[in-house]
């Protein structure tokens, strides 16, 4: 009678199963078998951000601030861009410069990866309801496991500490909304643009470069501005397993409890964000042509 | 050289594989109704045979819902029929391969939607190009037999514009030019203009009648308006509930409607301000062509009982009438030097009421022409009269 009552009272334990265990070999065994591999995939990778830090260092930071001035006056209007190059400058006057300079080479790369990935996986989405059935649980799960647990495998996998974990872990675990905006932006396509195209006699690539493709764009671009804003966050927590950048900064001010830092290093990635949402919303709402323009 | 379109047993029906096979089990003795509350599916177009001739302007008439719109896009295959098949030239669609059907929809055939579906991601011109671009043609001529389609529907100096920013009826301009650009002989109209204003409407009815005036090309046109209909139809097909309930020339809808149904659609309509000389001319049986054998064609008119015959050249342009007494009076080789030169001729888009006057001076039936001055048919004094007494 009391063994009956434990049962329904708590778990009982016999029912318990250790999932860690299989994860865990699991990983063991694609350390073992694709070891080489990986550590190729991991010099390709530490050359690529370091080419693309070196590009990224290599404009001043005058350089930036004009050319962030110049594209946010052709997507808003003079204030918004006055506004947003002090954001960038104070980010200098913080002393973040080179800091948030590294962490953006991180986030460049991520989402290249993320584009390059995310673009093909979306519209076969799109295309293939078998694909989309799959994909769809996948994708809910990928976002809402908790972005630290990516860093683990990551480390474990590269077998290093630093940028090519942090790319992986960021690029996967920015990865489901440039997917599911791909996917939204092909199956929301106007279906008698869709049918224009079709009557007159396109073939399947025909309608996905010239007609499907463009018309999301405008969706398309607010999948990459979400990813871009993930990896942002992602990044921030990379700094744990040793990757350098902002994220660095604000790790070392938590571990040293000194408040200033803390904030200051949160600071300049607060304006990262802001600057880059801010330049990728108007670039998703540039193309957009299916918006009015002042009617008849 | 324009085609003729046939559509044989034609049934559209829209649901799952299974509701569809269903459905086609039924659909000799039950109601669309029925089949839809039967198995779930939607029987848009029932059975339905019709043959549309080679430069006729026709029109599908219906309520919203009736079948017309399935039926339309059943001709280049944007709906694929449950059971019959489409027929343009005498080839049948059913029977192409992708590859075929990719073909004729980029040569034969061109669609005009209701809202337009311009790629709103290119220019004027970027559209009207597409249906060329796609079929790989170099960019000069390209660009040249755009820029010819853009002129042809008035919106030259409108080419670099996007499509937001012009007003509806334009959009619908852009939309036919891009159906033109490929010069197809068969063009497809799905409610073109049902989604502009009345002034406008009209005003983009007239042009696409001047337009089909000069050009060899069958045309297919959807509409819910009854006045649309008789203002643009040679023949029109009125449907309801997935069937032809009534197929005809405009007149003959006057005359003898089908049902209450007909007759309550055509209600009010103003028909001497509808009704075209087009609509209610007679074809010709026959014409005799410059240098036709003098012998031969006395023959002809004996043989068929007529007294003369009209005469036009080798494009078919209208020169004059040929009495039968002068080809027996005269002994030339050809029947060149005999034909009566005639300029009273009219023209098949006027209106009755204008046409009426002339018909009035003249003692014979008058010959129609179109804009071209092509032979077209002829007018018969006493049906004009019986139309306008109905």
């Amino acid at each position: 009678m009391f063994k009956l009552m434990n049962f329904i009272l708590e778990f009982p334990e016999r029912f318990t199963y250790d999932i860690a265990k299989p994860i865990d070999a699991m990983v063991d065994w694609i350390d073992k078998v694709f070891r080489e591999a990986l550590d190729v995939f991991v010099i390709v990778f530490t050359f690529i951000i370091n080419r693309v830090q070196d590009v990224l260092f290599f404009i001043p930071w005058w350089g930036y601030v004009i050319l962030l001035f110049f594209a946010t006056m052709k997507l808003y209007k003079v204030s918004t861009a006055i506004v947003l190059s002090s954001l960038l400058l104070l980010i200098g006057v913080f002393g973040f410069w080179d800091a948030t300079i590294r962490t953006f080479a991180i986030i460049v790369v991520s989402v290249l990866i993320c584009f390059i990935i995310g673009l093909p996986i979306g519209i076969s989405m799109a295309k293939s309801r078998r694909v989309e059935m799959v994909l769809k649980p996948i994708l809910d799960g990928m976002q809402t496991l908790p972005s630290f647990v990516y860093l683990i495998p990551a480390l474990m996998l590269f077998n290093t500490f630093g940028r090519v974990p942090a790319v992986f872990a960021t690029t996967i675990y920015a990865l489901p909304p440039l997917i599911r905006l791909t996917y939204l932006g092909i199956t929301n396509v106007d279906e008698q643009v869709v049918e224009a195209g079709t009557s007159f006699g396109s073939t399947p690539m025909q309608m996905l470069f010239k007609i499907e493709i463009p018309q999301a764009m405008s969706t398309i671009a607010a999948g990459v501005n979400q990813t871009t804003m993930m990896a942002v966050a992602m990044v921030v927590i990379a700094a744990m397993i040793g990757t350098p950048g902002v994220g660095r900064d604000v790790l070392r001010a938590v571990e040293t409890l000194q408040v200033g830092d803390g904030f200051a290093a949160g600071f300049a990635i607060v304006f990262l964000a802001i600057i880059l949402d801010r330049l990728l919303q108007g670039l998703a709402a540039k193309l957009d042509t299916t918006a009015q323009e002042g009617e008849e | 050289m324009a085609q003729g379109v046939k559509v044989e047993d034609l049934s559209v029906i829209f649901g799952s594989r299974k509701q569809r096979e269903a459905a086609i089990e039924m659909l000799d003795d039950y109601k669309p109704d029925e089949i839809r509350e039967k198995t779930g599916a939607t029987v848009a177009v029932k059975r339905i045979n019709l043959e549309i001739e080679e430069n006729e302007l026709f029109v599908i008439v219906g309520l919203s819902g009736s079948g017309k719109s399935s039926l339309i896009r059943t001709l280049n295959l944007l709906n694929r029929p449950a059971t019959g098949d489409v027929k343009v030239g005498g080839r049948s669609l059913m029977d192409m391969t992708k590859k075929e059907l990719r073909y004729f929809r980029r040569n034969d055939v061109a669609m005009v939607f209701q809202h337009f579906g311009l790629l709103s991601h290119r220019t004027v011109l970027g559209n009207v190009e597409y249906p060329l671009e796609v079929q790989g043609i170099e960019d000069k001529e390209r660009r040249q037999r755009s820029m010819e389609a853009i002129e042809l529907v008035g919106l030259d100096g409108w080419e670099h514009h996007m499509p937001n920013q012009l007003s509806g009826g334009m959009r619908q301009r852009v939309g036919l030019a891009r159906a033109l650009t490929n010069d197809p002989e068969l063009l497809l109209m799905d409610e073109p203009y049902s989604a502009l204003d009345p002034l406008i409407r009209r005003e983009m009815q007239n042009e696409l009648l001047k337009l089909e005036d000069t050009m060899d090309r069958t045309i297919v046109f959807i509409t819910h308006d009854m006045n649309e209909a008789f203002r643009m139809g040679d023949r029109i097909a009125l449907m309801k509930d997935a069937e032809i309930v009534q197929l005809g020339k405009p007149e003959e809808f006057f005359a003898n409607p089908a049902n209450q149904y007909v007759k309550d659609f055509i209600a009010d309509v103003d028909k001497t301000r509808i009704l075209k000389v087009r609509n209610i001319m007679s074809k010709l049986k026959s014409v005799a062509k410059l240098g036709d054998d003098r012998k031969e064609t006395l023959d002809f008119l004996k043989e068929n009982e007529m007294d003369f015959i009209y005469v036009t050249d080798e494009k078919r342009i209208f020169l004059g009438f040929l009495k039968i007494e002068d080809l027996q009076k005269s002994k030339a080789q050809k029947i060149d030097n005999l034909v009566h030169k005639d300029e009273t001729k009219i023209y098949r888009n006027l209106y009755l009421q204008d046409a009426w006057e002339k018909l009035n001076e003249s003692t014979y039936n008058l010959p129609v022409v179109d804009g071209k001055g092509r032979l077209r048919g002829v007018l018969d004094y006493d049906i004009v009269v019986d139309a306008l007494a109905k």
